[in-house]
C-alpha cells in the first residue's frame, strides 16, 4: 500500500531521442526537479514511453514507494493513457500522474536552448505543484448498447453498416436522399479497373436494405443526438414521401403519368437529366419506392393538379399515394455512431471564368459521369445539345479535360489535392476514346498524380490510346462565336512545357472538379461537436494513428467526410470505422470519464448557477436535511457529466469542482508559472 | 533597466481545440516566443475569472484564454460562458487600472497551429508595449 497522504513524487524527464534533448538541457532540468518539494526521485531517460522507460517508473513505484509521478515528455494528448497504464500496472491509481509537455510546447517551438531549458524547468515545477494535490479517481465502466447508427448511405456508410450487421449487431442507417448509393451510384465506370460502378455497388445496396440486422431509413435526417459513448439517443425525422412505403411496388406507372414527368431537373443526374414530381432517382434505386417532391408537385405546392385531380393517384394500382402523409419522428438508442456523410463537388460558381454556367457543353466531372452512364439521360451516348424532347444533338469531335478545378487552388480557398481527379479524368478520357474512336482528346494538367495501385499503368494505357496530355492550367474558357449552331469553345491556356500560349478549340470541355466538404456539414458539426481540419473536412483524432476516430468517444468517421478519397480507400476506412465501433460493442463495456465534477455539499449554497450553465443537464438541486432544515444542494449525475468544468467557473463559493482540474490544483500551477523567472 | 523587458504570460488552453492547436504548432516545428506558459484545462469555460486576477497577482504580465471557435466547443457552449466571463473580467480589470492589452482571449482550433503562433507573438508584443505588471504586487518597503 502506498501512503498517498504524504506525497512522494517521481519526476522523469524524457529526452525523446534528440527531440527534447537537443534543445532542452535535460540534466539541468533533472537537477532542478530533484530540489522541488515532495520530489523523491528525479531521473532522465532517452525514451520514457519505451518498455525500459516505463519499467523505470514501475520499479521506482515499487522500491521507493512513489505515490505521484510526473513525466515530462510529449503532449498528454499523446501519451497520458500510456503512462496512466504504467501507474496502474504498478498498483498506483492512474490519476496520480501529471505530465509536463516539454516537447510540443517547448523543445519543438523554441530555438534558444537556454530559454527552452528555463521554460522546461517551470513546466516541470508547475506539474509538481499540481501533483502534490492530485487525488485518486475511480474509473467506472458502463454498458455499451449493442447497436450502431450510421449516418449516410454512400459506399462508406453501406460498407460500415454491412460489416457491423454481419458481425451480429443492430445497425440503423440514416440517409438523407430517397435512395442509398451516394456518389458512387452516379459513376459510370471506376478507375483504374473500369469496373462498372453500378454492377459492384448495387448488390451491396440491396444487401443493406434486406439485411435482418439493418434498419434502413432513407429520405430521413438525424435531428437530435444526446448521451455519450455507449449510450446515445437519437431522434430521426423520416420525411413524408407521400407514398405508402409498404404498399408501393415501384412499378413506376405514377411517374409516367405525372403531369410534370420529364420536366424537373433530376438531382441524381446532376440536373442534366429530368424526372417528374413523383420519382425514383435512378432505376436501380434502393429502396425501389417512389417519392413525391413536395416543392414541385402541383397538388402539394399549389393544392391543385389538372382538372381531373392528380394523375398519379388515378394511375397507381395499389392506391398508395397519400397527400396527407406527415413526417415521422423515430427515436432510437445506440452505443456507437459512424459518420459517413461524404462530400460535395466543387461549386463551379466560384470559378466563373470557365464558363460552366453559360455553356451546355462545359460539364463537371460528375455531370460527365451521368452523360456517359447507361442509366443517364442519354442512355450512355455522349450526345450534347439535345432539345427538350431529347432529340437531335451532336457528338463532340474535340474534347478537352481540365485538371485541378477547385483543388490546389488558393484563389478559391482549396489548397489541398482532391486525390481522385487525375484518375477520374484519365478514365473519362478513356471512355470518350471508347465511345468516340475518332475524337481528338486533350488533357490539360498541372501534375499527374497516379499514385495508387494500378494507377500509373492506367495513365500509361490512356496515353497510348492517343490521349494528348498538355501541361497547363487554363485561364479562361469561352464560346468562339455568338452563332447558336456553333458549339466551339476556346480554351485559353499556356503550354508551360514549351512556353507557348494556346487557344485550343473544343466542343466539349470536362472540368475535373475537386471534392469539398458537404455544404451542409454544419448540421453534423452542430449535432456531434466535431472539429474540422483546415481544409474543412472532419478532423480525425490523430492524423496517423487514429484516422477513423474523432475527439468525441464512440463517434467514428468513414469516407470522404474526413478528406478526399477514392473508392478503395473509402471502403478500407469504412471497414476501419466498423471495426472500431465493433470493439466497443463486442466488449460491451466502456470506461466513462473519471474526471467528473464533484460537489462539496457543505459549501454549496444551492443557488443553482451550476445547474443553469451545465451543457449536459448533469446537475440538479436536491433536498438535504441539515439538522431539521431542508436546504437545497447541487448533485452531479456522474454518468452525464463530461468534466468540462463550466460549473466550477460559475460557482460563487467554489463548492463544485471538476476532479483533476480543481481550483486548488490549478492555482498552484498559476503560482509557479506566474512568477517571473 | 538595461535588459529588454521580457513579459511573462500565463495561458489557459482548452484541451480539445487550443491545446491541440498548440501541440500542432509543435509537431509542425512552428517557432514562437517562449514567454507564454500553458496551463491545460478541459474547457475554456473552466477558467474561473479569478484565475486571471490570480495570475496577474502572482506576477504574470499578461494572461491569455484560448478555446474552440464559437459553435465548435467540445462541451457545446463552454466557450460562450468563457467569453462572457472574460469580457466582464476584462472590463473590471480595466476599471481598476489594468491595461486591457494584458488580458487576452482567442479562438484557436485543433488545426490552427500557425494561428496559435500568431496569437502568442501578438500577445507577447502587446504586453511588451505596456511594460511590466506591478500594480497588484506587494510593494517592497525600504526601511
Amino acid at each position: 500500500m502506498v501512503d498517498s497522504l504524504r506525497p512522494k513524487i517521481g519526476v522523469y524527464i524524457c529526452h525523446c531521442g534528440i527531440n527534447i534533448g537537443s534543445v532542452v538541457d535535460v540534466p539541468a532540468v533533472v537537477e532542478y526537479a530533484s530540489k522541488l518539494p515532495g520530489v523523491a526521485v528525479s531521473r532522465e531517460y532517452t525514451y520514457m514511453c519505451s518498455d525500459p522507460g516505463q519499467n523505470l517508473v514501475k520499479e521506482d513505484i515499487e522500491k521507493e514507494g512513489l505515490n505521484r509521478v510526473i513525466v515530462a515528455s510529449c503532449s498528454p494528448r499523446m501519451h497520458e493513457p500510456t503512462f496512466r497504464k504504467t501507474l496502474k500496472d504498478a498498483g498506483l491509481n492512474p490519476y496520480y500522474l501529471e505530465m509536463a509537455n516539454i516537447r510540443e510546447q517547448c523543445s519543438w517551438v523554441h530555438e534558444d536552448h537556454a530559454e527552452a531549458t528555463e521554460k522546461a524547468k517551470k513546466l516541470v515545477e508547475a506539474a509538481v505543484a499540481k501533483a502534490l494535490l492530485l487525488e485518486a479517481l475511480e474509473e467506472k465502466e458502463v454498458d455499451v448498447i449493442p447497436s450502431c447508427l450510421v449516418i449516410g448511405a454512400g459506399i462508406a456508410g453501406i460498407q460500415a453498416a454491412l460489416d457491423i450487421a454481419d458481425a451480429g449487431f443492430k445497425v440503423y442507417v440514416v440517409e438523407k436522399t430517397p435512395s442509398v448509393g451516394g456518389h458512387m451510384a452516379q459513376l459510370d465506370k471506376t478507375f483504374p479497373t473500369l469496373d462498372c460502378s453500378a454492377c459492384i455497388l448495387t448488390p451491396k445496396m440491396v444487401d443493406v436494405a434486406n439485411h435482418p440486422n439493418i434498419e434502413l431509413m432513407t429520405y430521413s435526417q438525424l435531428e437530435e443526438i444526446s448521451g455519450y459513448v455507449g449510450n446515445f439517443k437519437a431522434k430521426i425525422r423520416k420525411k413524408a414521401r407521400y407514398v405508402d412505403f409498404d404498399r408501393c411496388t415501384g412499378c413506376g406507372v405514377c411517374a409516367e403519368n405525372c403531369r410534370l414527368a420529364g420536366r424537373i431537373p433530376n438531382e441524381f443526374d446532376e440536373l442534366i437529366g429530368n424526372r417528374g414530381a413523383i420519382y425514383l432517382p435512378f432505376p436501380q434505386a434502393v429502396p425501389a419506392k417512389y417519392t413525391i417532391d413536395p416543392e414541385r408537385c402541383l397538388q402539394l405546392s399549389k393544392g391543385k393538379c389538372g382538372k381531373e385531380g392528380p394523375a398519379c393517384v388515378a394511375a397507381c394500382g395499389p392506391g398508395c399515394i397519400d397527400f396527407e402523409q406527415q413526417d415521422e419522428i423515430v427515436e432510437i438508442e445506440c452505443g456507437t455512431v459512424i459518420v459517413a456523410t461524404g462530400y460535395d463537388v466543387f461549386p463551379m460558381e466560384k470559378k466563373p471564368e470557365y464558363g460552366w454556367a453559360e455553356n451546355d457543353n462545359v460539364l463537371t466531372g460528375l455531370e460527365f459521369e451521368r452523360l456517359v452512364s447507361a442509366s443517364g439521360p442519354t442512355g450512355g451516348k455522349p450526345i450534347l445539345g439535345r432539345d427538350k424532347k431529347g432529340e437531335g444533338g451532336y457528338e463532340p469531335k474535340k474534347v478537352a479535360f481540365i485538371h485541378c478545378v477547385g483543388s490546389r487552388d488558393k484563389s478559391v480557398g482549396n489548397e489541398y489535392c482532391s486525390r481522385v481527379c487525375c484518375m477520374y479524368l484519365a478514365k473519362q478520357a478513356h471512355l470518350i476514346r471508347d465511345k468516340l474512336p475518332d475524337a481528338e482528346i486533350t488533357v490539360f494538367y498541372m501534375d499527374v498524380r497516379a499514385f495508387g495501385k494500378g494507377f500509373e499503368e492506367f495513365y500509361d494505357r490512356v496515353r497510348r490510346e492517343g490521349v494528348r496530355y498538355v501541361r497547363g492550367n487554363p485561364s479562361e474558357i469561352f464560346k468562339k462565336s455568338a452563332d447558336p449552331e456553333d458549339h466551339t469553345l476556346i480554351v485559353k491556356v499556356e503550354d508551360t512545357l514549351t512556353g507557348t500560349p494556346l487557344e485550343y478549340e473544343s466542343d466539349l470541355v470536362v472540368l475535373g472538379v475537386g471534392l469539398e466538404p458537404r455544404r451542409d456539414i454544419r448540421e453534423i458539426i452542430d449535432l456531434f461537436k466535431l472539429s474540422q481540419s483546415t481544409d474543412g473536412f472532419f478532423l480525425e483524432a490523430h492524423p496517423k494513428l487514429r484516422p477513423v476516430d474523432t475527439a468525441s468517444d464512440g463517434v467514428f468517421l468513414a469516407g470522404c467526410c474526413q478528406g478526399p478519397k477514392d473508392i478503395p480507400d473509402t471502403v478500407a476506412q469504412a471497414k476501419g470505422a466498423a471495426s472500431s465501433a465493433l470493439i466497443l460493442m463486442a466488449y460491451g463495456k466502456v470506461k466513462v470519464e473519471a474526471q467528473v465534477s464533484v460537489v462539496n455539499p457543505d459549501e454549496c449554497r444551492g443557488c443553482g448557477f451550476c445547474v443553469e450553465v451545465c451543457p449536459f443537464t448533469a446537475i440538479e438541486l436536491v433536498d438535504e436535511n441539515r439538522m431539521g432544515n431542508i436546504v437545497q444542494v447541487a448533485k452531479v449525475n456522474e454518468a452525464l457529466c463530461k468534466g468540462c468544468g463550466s460549473c466550477a467557473a460559475a460557482c460563487l463559493s467554489g463548492a463544485i469542482q471538476p476532479k483533476s482540474f480543481k481550483d486548488e490544483q490549478i492555482l498552484p500551477q498559476i503560482a509557479v508559472l506566474g512568477v517571473k523567472p | 533597466m538595461s535588459e529588454e523587458f521580457e513579459p511573462n504570460i500565463v495561458a489557459f488552453l482548452c484541451n480539445w481545440c487550443s491545446y491541440a492547436g498548440a501541440d500542432l504548432a509543435g509537431t509542425s516545428r512552428t517557432h514562437y516566443l517562449p514567454n507564454v506558459k500553458i496551463i491545460r484545462v478541459m474547457c475554456s469555460g473552466r477558467v474561473n475569472p479569478l484565475f486571471l486576477v490570480n495570475a496577474l497577482q502572482q506576477g504574470a504580465d499578461g494572461v491569455l484564454i484560448s478555446g474552440c471557435h464559437p459553435g465548435d466547443c467540445h462541451y457545446l457552449e463552454g466557450n460562450f460562458f468563457a467569453r462572457r466571463r472574460f469580457m466582464l473580467m476584462r472590463k473590471l480589470l480595466e476599471h481598476v487600472g489594468v491595461d486591457p492589452a494584458r488580458v487576452n482571449m482567442s479562438w484557436v482550433s485543433a488545426s490552427e497551429g500557425a494561428k496559435f503562433k500568431d496569437v502568442v507573438d501578438e500577445v507577447v508584443t502587446k504586453v511588451k508595449e505596456v511594460g511590466p505588471m506591478d500594480q497588484f504586487r506587494r510593494r517592497q518597503i525600504n526601511w
